[in-house]
């Protein structure tokens, strides 16, 4: 299968070590990757912080973009979330309805990558290998918006050498929300506080999630408490296997 | 003339509001620091989150009964203004009186007089946080007359001259030992016990007299039933049912969004608020009743309809599922930021995920401008909402008026949130652009890394990020230029495997000859 894959803005600039496992999976897999460099957001921060007509460019561009995409796969469960709830209510805001229709054509061709694996591909094992202690962070956007369940879980449980040690208050949320981190520090940093404390519960070596926005804000907090948890992109944990070419940095 | 006299009317009462004008992270930070409120706050939600997931998970028509409560909810604000008169009418047809108020100072006015005509120097109340809305209370003392609070919770909060943290459980942020404290100075009590039954039977001895003695109430509702006109109000503790029956005077004041269409719709309901609110299956007490009736509960009944601000909110089509809300606090007890806090930080009778969409709406957006942006957006209370308000589209809608009002001001153009949204937008619409910022920023931010590799201290608003968090720098590569090299590396390749062929292909030719 053709896979376009929409890297999203912050892993391209921030995790781009995520972007390489995804394509490391799906190649292993057998799908051919392409990536359009015209891509650059899906509008998120601006949507969410209450710039909705300057999210709109960011919006049409997406689409303009991936228009004639087969298949769009997205590391990050938030983004794919934005487009979800989001994007029909701005093309009725840019009073666009062109952009509506091709909002409708394309969502439904957008995927977050681990519900790709599972519910397109139907692949459960992905030939990883992974000798780590390993807990999962349920973000918020996977749970609640895109409904993801326990297929992160079930990719997890078939990793070879994996221990996964379950996450107390899973459901909770870490407390980034994006700009919400910086307009509400203290109350964020209460929120994080909460979740690094079950994280370093668990005992685990390393925390994963389908988000890298909730990992960057718990690593934050990880590695200014000096601790030895890393955090790692699920698609980086799946990408590891018995031969070596980890994903894990 | 008199819209002049009303603003000065509200603005005196907005002096004497116990609710101070702090912004959410100011007052957050200092309820932040009170690790008594916290523990209080974070232990009760825990209780009553678990018995309420307990007994929503017993239905199996859970989200069934959550699509008829929005639906009925969102059709009878389509029809309010039918719904409304069609309840006046039916009110009034059996004995009520139905009173109309524009606002706090008119429903307090309204409520006053009727008072004075029965020259009531106390009330009974009920819990309402209407009343508390409006500061009829404060108002009822600055003439004279003293409102007893009978809710357990409510009272603690009058004797203990405190602000209501949750509107389900007023005093959550309170612990049982803070509570005998209370009672004990208040009720003149120094040897009452800290056991639960002592602390209800103080109450109860306390109460009683009252009831007997005094012959007005003072309640809220729960619904109006535009139909049969009939009142309904669910409690747990039979202080309601006391002062709906006892006294010879009751006067229930109701924001005009509780109207129902039917009687039977109460099905629903009746069925989600105990469930969401206090994780029961049923009320202890639920009090329905139209009108008056000879012999049997109050001789005169009143209904004061309180708009202050909702019809504006009902203007707005993408804000009016907000007046949706059946007050049952579930989304308090579900949000993370709740947890943290309480309810004091959100500056408003109306805490919480719902009042962060409430309290700026019900005051145009003229105060609690902060309460938007109190959520990470974490949809929790969407999940838990028993008449399915989204809560997070609500807010994304009110975060884009506070946006817009600002934009049109040169200081808020001029501002920083502004100035940086409106580059991001800039550079985000173009791929030529956005990797040049990338390239930019990996050299950039070599001022900000500190010499373990790790960024510790960012300037300005982004501050607020690294007071408790590192930041990973950006990579020395991003992922798109890592992709355009692999794509270059492949087509050399591929060049050379061609040409290698070739040469391959001309040697076994030359073999040939």
């Amino acid at each position: 299968m053709l896979v376009s894959l929409f890297i999203t803005c912050y892993n391209d600039t921030l995790f781009p070590e995520t972007g390489k496992a995804v394509v490391r999976v799906l190649e292993r897999l057998g799908h051919t990757i392409e990536f359009r460099r015209e891509q650059t957001c899906c509008g998120q921060m601006h949507w969410n912080t209450g710039y909705l007509r300057e999210a709109i460019p960011i919006i049409r561009h997406f689409v303009n973009v991936y228009r004639d995409a087969e298949t769009v796969v997205a590391p990050s469960s938030s983004c794919v979330s934005m487009m979800r709830d989001h994007y029909r209510k701005a093309a009725e805001l840019a009073q666009d309805t062109k952009l509506a229709a091709e909002v409708e054509m394309l969502l439904p061709r957008v995927y977050e990558f681990t519900e790709f694996l599972v519910k397109k591909l139907g692949v459960e094992d992905v030939g990883a290998t992974f000798a780590h202690k390993v807990t999962y962070h349920t973000s918020c956007h996977s749970q609640r918006s895109l409904h993801l369940g326990d297929i992160p879980i079930r990719l997890l449980k078939r990793v070879r050498s994996l221990e996964l040690l379950p996450l107390e208050n899973p459901q909770e949320c870490c407390g980034f929300g994006g700009t919400f981190s910086i307009k509400n520090a203290d109350v964020s940093s209460a929120m994080l506080a909460d979740k690094v404390r079950t994280v370093l519960n668990t005992g685990a070596e390393v925390c994963t999630a389908v988000d890298n926005s909730c990992l960057m804000h718990i690593y934050g907090s990880l590695h200014r408490q000096r601790t030895f948890v890393r955090t790692a992109h699920i698609a980086e944990v799946l990408a590891c296997t018995a031969g070596g070419d980890g994903g894990v940095h | 003339m008199h819209s002049g006299r009303r603003r000065r009317r509200a603005l005196t009462e907005k002096r004497e509001s116990p609710w101070s004008h702090r912004s959410f992270p100011e007052a957050a930070k200092e309820l932040l620091a009170d690790s008594q409120i916290r523990r209080n706050v974070r232990h009760a939600t825990n209780v009553i989150q678990a018995k309420r997931n307990r007994v929503v998970a017993e239905l199996e028509d859970w989200e069934q009964l959550r699509e008829a409560g929005a639906a009925i909810r969102a059709h009878a604000l389509e029809y309010l203004d039918n719904y409304l008169v069609q309840f006046e009418e039916n009110c009034t047809r059996a004995g009520g009186h139905v009173h109309w108020a524009r606002d706090a100072a008119e429903a307090n006015g309204i409520i006053l007089d009727l008072l004075r005509r029965h020259a009531a120097k106390e009330v009974i109340k009920i819990k309402t946080m209407t009343s508390e809305e409006i500061g009829l209370n404060r108002n009822l003392e600055a003439h004279g007359i003293h409102p007893h609070e009978t809710d357990l919770a409510e009272l603690i909060i009058q004797l203990g001259h405190d602000k209501p943290s949750h509107f389900v459980v007023p005093a959550l942020h309170k612990n049982r030992q803070q509570v005998r404290e209370i009672f004990q100075r208040e009720m003149n009590l120094p040897d009452l016990g800290e056991k639960p039954e002592d602390l209800a039977s103080a109450a109860r001895a306390y109460l009683r007299e009252k009831y007997l003695r005094i012959k007005v109430a003072i309640s809220g509702a729960n619904f109006l039933v535009a139909e049969n006109g009939a009142v309904c109000i669910v409690e747990s503790e039979g202080n309601g049912r006391m002062c709906l029956t006892l006294p010879d005077v009751l006067i229930s004041l109701v924001g005009i969004e509780k109207v129902i269409p039917r009687h039977r719709d109460l099905e629903v309901f009746l069925q989600t608020l105990p469930r969401s609110a206090t994780g029961e299956r049923m009320n202890p007490y639920n009090s329905i009743w139209s009108g008056v009736h000879a012999g049997d509960g109050p001789k005169e009944f009143h209904v004061v309809l309180l708009d202050n601000g909702r019809s504006p909110i009902l203007a707005d089509s993408e804000a009016r599922q907000t007046l949706q809300c059946i007050r049952c606090g579930a989304c308090l007890n579900a949000c993370p930021v709740y947890h943290q806090t309480g309810g004091h930080a959100y500056e408003s009778v109306y805490p919480g995920p719902i009042g962060a969409i409430l309290t700026p709406q019900l005051h145009q957006m003229q105060e609690g401008r902060t309460l938007p942006y109190a959520s990470s957006l974490c949809g929790a209370c969407y999940e838990v909402c028993p008449v399915k308000i989204n809560i997070p589209e609500v807010l994304i809608h009110l975060r884009s008026k506070v946006v817009q009002k600002d934009q049109k001001t040169i200081a808020g153009r001029l501002g920083l949130w502004n100035m940086g949204m409106q580059a991001a937008a800039f550079l985000l619409a173009d791929a030529d652009r956005f990797s040049m910022a990338q390239h930019l920023g990996q050299i950039g931010q070599k001022v900000v890394v500190s010499q373990n590799g790790f960024i510790e201290r960012l300037p300005l608003m982004l501050s607020g990020w690294t007071q408790t968090r590192d930041l990973r720098p950006l990579p020395a590569q991003s992922f798109r230029d890592w992709w355009a090299e692999r794509e270059k590396a492949k087509k050399n390749y591929a060049s050379h495997e061609t040409i290698k062929r070739n040469d391959t292909k001309e040697l076994g030719d030359a073999g040939k000859h």
